[in-house]
């Protein structure tokens, strides 16, 4: 199952999130945007990205397919199914509730 | 991405691979691209196997990948032993095979219910009393006019079904030139609607059809009859056949698989029951009666009810029963009726094979077992070889139950050929074993559908069997000790130990099927052997029929024109022949007193009869052409002894009471040697012959429309003059047909028929038994001279004498021999009495039963261990020290 990585147990909503704004990313491609979208301060831990997609892929909340990149190189592609973009909606909602909740005990300490 | 795509993934792990390889490989050179270095982007990616691993368990089905790698390994090494795994999966095979075989026969017979609606709510009606005889019995035979009353007592609880006796009838469908035997049945009307049976074509009966005697002529054909004998021709609604004086047209067919409701015998045609003559008898009992009970019913109030009703009918019959005992009539009141379930129906075969079904379903069982041991001697051993491998497999870190898993596999690899090959077997086998239950020119016809039903038996047996002999070696191998096991120093005699166990059971287990085996053979012999007091050799028997009934004058010009057919000796005339099934029975009173309640037999015999079934004559004549019945009569020694005190009767009367209240006499003109009447197995019955020539009370001669032609001939092989004879008996009279021709040879043979089933197939699997278990001590033999070949090396080189390497190799296993017969002996005895009723004069506790086995099986030991003491003598110290 997954290792633990500095996301904490986020990583599939991050990747549900890239995906439901720009379709068709390969794998380094999802990594880099988490990087740059979060200001270089989220880093995927580059190997375990894989397991992760495939879990996914297997919960049939994304889809991939293989293309041949200009340079003759295949690349996998991934992209959101309609199953995936339920999936993003629950784990948002349960990031909110989590983050608030863990908010609201900050506040109060 | 599916369940069903992670199934596809394990079986194409390779590919699955390589695809994740690629996109691992994809990202990092995204990454050189990026410009960032390559030996950091590697570092930073981490170890591709681990991930490669985690993603690969995504995608797939781990414990279905290992077993798939554990089952492509098994067969590999299954491949790398190839002869002994050979022997395991053909002996497991032919066990399962057997067994299989055996569950669909008993399934066939005995245990599927009939193909009709609710087959679990019928029952059978039978009455149980005192016979006849004095011995306790069970009939199921009813008379029709008791039905009536019987269904009319219970009409509003349950529907009561009258259904005949399936027999083979004479029937013609074009010109007389042609006649066929089919199996008839007589049913009720309603019968198709209570059981839910609906017309494949035309119409079945109702209960419109079954109301008048003799009233209704037409015929419903079985789904299978009209597909082998009509090759399912639509048109054969509205034709018409003949059978005896009647005209039948043909209504409808039943819908398949229904073809009667009794198992080993496939009805060809339906008829009512009101067109058999005896509908309205209240003396023949005709037909057995089925009750379609409704669901939750309470049954013991039904039963009284028509226990009642039957009883009532009975007492009024038995007011016109004239030279019975008292105690007779009481016995015969006195019956029980019994509803008994009849969910797979009634037969004849069914409670004739019954017992022998399951004793033979034992001793494939058995047979198994040995079969089980073996294979698992072989694992166990097979596993000691491994055990190296095992170890080194623990030490790196296989858990425990990952190796029973790849031991079990290959033990259900095993399994799984040898139930494939067996199920071969069985397929082949099951009709042959039906084609055998019979006489060859009636076999026993019977549904052995290869279903759900029997390819869940053979499964379920496959993965017992795997339980069975591969259990015990994995946990065994599973249990390595890496650390002793690496050093080469496990202790070798645990599992030896194991072995001489199963060596031990598995010759138990051989003696119990030897001897059950012998057991069954000597009854054959003696039975086969059992003197007739006629003689069977060259005689045909034909049973001619006649479109009308004929004068006794045309059946003698009949037989008098065969006599003139070159190769013909003797010709006679018979109402039936001997031992032929039918019998005829009569309470007998010498000078005019009460009968003594001892039944005696009749047969109705021509002139020359004696002479032709060559009975000698120990006083007075054969009959004369002259001769009535009644009026005079012939009686064997039995009848002389039961009723004359064993003095020579000629010259003494008797006398018959009919049911119509007549008293008829009898003159003894002959006294004859005592044949066998009925069947081989029962005491000798008082018998007597009566003239074929009978005449009405007015003394006229009665004519006759069927009777058998008993012919000796000169030919050692009676057969070749059947065809001839069949064409001749139209070419003397013209209205006269052979309808079948046996040779008297198969009558006899046909009472043996079940003796010889058991006793063949006995034999055949104690011979496959005695090899198992022979192959299984080699293969024990072999393996432990193999393990200690140091040590008896050292000894020899010590100066140890053959005789006494000999003894060490074979003391255990042989004690364990030892063990095993005194063990077979004992069960064996406790359990045969349990099958003594099928034996004829044979004894369990003869010497002469327990020594060949005994003997066999101590001759198989002998020759099996031969091989592996001449090696373990043979083992050459200086090479064998050296080589460690």
């Amino acid at each position: 199952m997954p290792k633990s990585d500095s996301l904490q147990g986020s990583l599939d909503l991050l990747v549900l999130t890239i995906l439901s704004r720009r379709p068709r990313l390969h794998g380094y491609a999802i990594m880099s945007a988490i990087q740059s979208m979060s200001g270089e301060v989220l880093r995927v831990e580059e190997g375990s990205l894989y397991p992760a997609l495939h879990r996914m892929e297997e919960a049939g909340w994304i889809h991939a397919n293989w293309i041949t990149k200009d340079s003759g190189r295949r690349a996998r592609m991934y992209e959101l199914t309609a199953a995936g973009k339920k999936q993003l909606g629950a784990e948002e909602s349960r990031w909110q509730t989590v983050t608030s909740a863990i908010n609201r005990v900050l506040r109060t300490a | 991405m599916s369940l069903w795509s992670r199934i596809a993934n394990v079986f194409r792990g390779d590919r699955l691979n390589r695809e994740i390889d690629e996109e691992l490989e994809s990202h990092v050179e995204a990454a050189i691209e990026q410009g960032r270095d390559p030996a950091e982007a590697r570092r930073a990616f981490g170890s591709m196997l681990r991930h490669r691993e985690e993603s690969r368990d995504m995608r797939l089905i781990p414990w279905l990948e290992s077993l798939r790698a554990d089952a492509t390994f098994g067969l590999r090494q299954l491949r790398k032993n190839k002869v002994t795994s050979a022997a395991a999966i053909l002996s497991l095979a032919v066990a399962i095979g057997a067994c299989t075989s055996a569950f669909r026969l008993i399934d066939a017979l005995l245990l599927r219910p009939l193909p009709v609606a609710n087959p679990e709510r019928i029952y059978d009606l039978s009455r149980q009393g005192i016979g006849p005889e004095g011995a306790p019995q069970t009939f199921d035979g009813w008379a029709y006019p008791n039905f009536q009353l019987m269904r009319a007592a219970v009409k509003n609880q349950l529907e009561l079904i009258a259904v005949s006796y399936a027999e083979p009838v004479d029937l013609t469908y074009k010109s007389d030139e042609e006649i066929e035997k089919a199996y008839l049945q007589y049913v009720s009307g309603w019968m198709f609607s209570t059981l839910g049976i609906k017309p494949a074509l035309g119409r079945v009966f109702t209960e419109n059809d079954d109301l008048k005697p003799g009233g209704h002529p037409y015929a419903v054909l079985s789904h299978d009859y009209w597909t082998h004998r009509f090759g399912q021709d639509p048109s054969v609604i509205g034709r018409t056949f003949r059978m005896g004086n009647d005209l039948y047209e043909i209504a409808g067919v039943a819908e398949a698989p229904f073809t009667g409701t009794e198992p080993g015998t496939m009805v060809d045609i339906f008829v009512p029951t009101m067109m058999n003559p005896a509908v309205i008898r209240k003396d023949s009992t005709w037909h057995r009666t089925l009750a379609m009970v409704n669901a939750g019913a309470a049954l013991e109030p039904i039963r009284q009810k028509l226990d009642a009703t039957s009883r009532a009918f009975e007492e009024e019959r038995a007011k016109g029963f004239l030279g019975m005992r008292k105690e007779d009539i009481d016995h015969y009141l006195n019956q029980r009726v019994l509803l008994e379930p009849a969910a797979s129906g009634v037969s004849d075969l069914q409670s004739e094979t019954r017992r022998p079904l399951v004793i033979l379903g034992v001793l494939v069982a058995l047979v198994l077992l040995i079969a089980c041991a073996n294979v698992a001697n072989l694992m166990t051993a097979q596993a000691s070889a491994r055990a190296r491998e095992m170890a080194v497999r623990v030490s790196i870190g296989g858990g425990r139950w990952r190796l029973v898993q790849m031991v079990l596999v290959q033990s259900a690899w095993l399994a799984l050929l040898a139930a494939a090959v067996g199920g071969l077997f069985a397929w082949w086998s099951g009709p042959f074993v039906v084609s055998m239950i019979n006489p060859p020119d009636n076999p026993a016809r019977l549904l052995l559908p290869a279903d759900w039903r029997v390819l869940g038996f053979g499964l379920v047996l496959a993965l017992g069997v795997t339980l069975l002999f591969g259990l015990v070696p994995a946990l065994r191998a599973s249990s390595v000790n890496p650390v002793s096991a690496l050093k080469g120093g496990e202790d070798p005699h645990s599992k030896r130990r194991l072995m001489h166990a199963l060596i031990a059971v598995q010759v138990a287990f051989c003696f119990l099927v030897l001897f059950v085996a012998g057991l069954f053979v000597t009854t054959f012999k003696r039975l086969s052997h059992q003197p007739t007091g006629f003689s069977a050799d060259r005689l045909l028997v034909l049973d001619a029929v006649t479109k009308q009934p004929q004068p006794l004058e045309f059946w003698v010009q009949v037989a008098e024109h065969l006599r003139s057919v070159p190769g013909v000796e003797t010709v006679a005339q018979a109402d039936a022949p001997l031992l032929g099934g039918n019998s005829w029975n009569n309470f007998v009173s010498i000078n005019g007193g009460p009968s003594n309640g001892i039944l005696s037999y009749m047969r109705g015999v021509s002139p020359g009869w004696l002479e032709t079934m060559k009975i000698a004559l120990i006083d007075g004549r054969d009959f004369r052409p002259s001769d009535t019945h009644p009026g005079s009569a012939i009686v064997n020694e039995t009848f002389a002894k039961v009723y004359f005190d064993g003095v020579d009767p000629v010259g003494k009367t008797f006398d018959l009471a009919t049911d119509e209240g007549l008293r008829l006499r009898y003159q003894i003109v002959g006294y004859v040697g005592d044949v066998r009447y009925r069947n081989l197995r029962e005491p000798i019955l008082p018998q007597f012959y009566v003239p074929f020539r009978s005449v009405d009370a007015s003394g006229a001669p009665r004519k006759k429309g069927a009777a058998t032609l008993l012919v000796r001939t000169s030919s050692s092989n009676p057969r070749t003059l059947a065809s001839i004879l069949r064409q001749e008996v139209p070419r003397a009279r013209s209205e006269f047909r052979v309808s079948r021709i046996r040779t008297q040879l198969e009558i006899n043979q046909s009472h043996t028929v079940r003796e010889r089933l058991l006793a063949t197939l006995a034999l055949f699997f104690a011979i496959v038994a005695l090899l198992l278990a022979g192959v299984g001590l080699y293969g024990v033999l072999h393996y432990s001279v193999l393990q200690r070949q140091r040590e008896i090396g050292i000894r020899i080189a010590v100066g140890a004498q053959a005789g006494g390497i000999a003894r060490l190799v074979t003391m255990e296993v042989f004690s364990m021999v030892l063990l095993g017969a005194a063990t077979g002996v004992g069960v064996g005895m406790v359990s045969v009495r349990f099958i003594e009723s099928l034996f004829y004069q044979v004894k369990a506790t003869d010497l002469q039963m327990l020594a060949p086995p005994s003997l066999a099986i101590l001759a198989g030991a002998f020759l099996a261990a031969v091989p592996a003491v001449i090696r373990a003598v043979r083992i050459d110290p200086i090479t064998m020290l050296r080589a460690e």
